[in-house]
């Protein structure tokens, strides 16, 4: 845990990949919302 | 006494002019609705509510913490283990209330009449990083010292560095657990309040404007 992290590097694109593991999870977490299904119940009106 | 005479000395009332006001702004089927639109079924308006879930866990926590004191948070397992609670509840917070900020962002949430909703969730975010910042600071650790040793060079070159002293660790502490999140408590009871006042944004139109 105290180790450094490795950084991921592509053109001017410097970061580390824990910082870049997050941001992938968010816009991955973001479009399952997009698209899953959301159960309907009875206290929704239509 | 007569009708006439009383409603004129309720009209003079302040309390009973605020509840007029209370009920024609925010009613209570506004305040706590049972049903919702149908576009209100959709994952997307998760985030916000798993935003204050996290928020309770990180206040509880931190509660404990505050009572305990560093010594035991870096010293015991159970002062680790809340230590971590509130680490982690933090990381959810951030990372949901970020989810929410790109939800509103994309359906266009200031629509309506509800900038300000949006205006004070701006704040709640400058608010929150501020006091994630002096939570930082407050670890008793050599984290705490390299990140306040270094941000110094940052408030003084920002001229604030006398008023706002990252190196002193009462005043970092105490706006950590005491100013900072009354705000941010503060702040979100507002954001709600606003939320449930004017209800969920409608979707975009296939015109640009709000759907009928």
């Amino acid at each position: 845990m105290d180790a450094p992290a490795h950084y991921f590097d592509w053109g001017f694109i410097h970061i580390s990949y824990p910082n870049l593991l997050v941001i992938v999870l968010m816009i991955v977490l973001f479009g399952i919302a997009l698209v899953a299904p959301f159960p309907h119940g009875s206290d929704r009106d239509v | 006494m007569s009708e006439q005479t009383l409603e004129t000395s309720n009209d003079r009332s302040w309390t009973f002019r605020t509840r007029q006001w209370v009920d024609r702004v925010l009613p209570m089927d506004h305040l706590l609705p049972h049903r919702q639109p149908y576009y209100v079924g959709s994952w997307v308006y998760v985030f916000g509510v798993v935003t204050i879930a996290a928020l309770v866990w990180v206040v509880v926590s931190g509660v404990v913490l505050s009572f305990m004191g560093p010594q035991w948070w870096h010293d015991s397992s159970l002062g680790h283990f809340f230590n971590s609670l509130h680490f982690w509840s933090v990381q959810l917070f951030f990372l949901f209330m970020v989810l929410h900020l790109w939800g509103q962002y994309f359906m266009a949430g200031w629509r309506d009449g509800r900038a300000a909703t949006w205006m004070i969730g701006v704040v709640i975010f400058a608010a929150s990083i501020l006091t994630a910042f002096t939570g930082y600071l407050s670890q008793q650790n050599f984290a705490s010292q390299f990140i306040a040793v270094n941000a110094k060079d940052a408030m003084n070159a920002g001229g604030i560095g006398a008023f706002f002293n990252v190196l002193n660790f009462g005043q970092m502490y105490g706006l950590h657990i005491m100013l900072l999140p009354i705000t941010v408590t503060f702040l979100v009871v507002v954001h709600i309040v606003m939320v449930r006042a004017r209800g969920v944004v409608k979707p975009i139109g296939p015109e640009g404007g709000s759907a009928s």
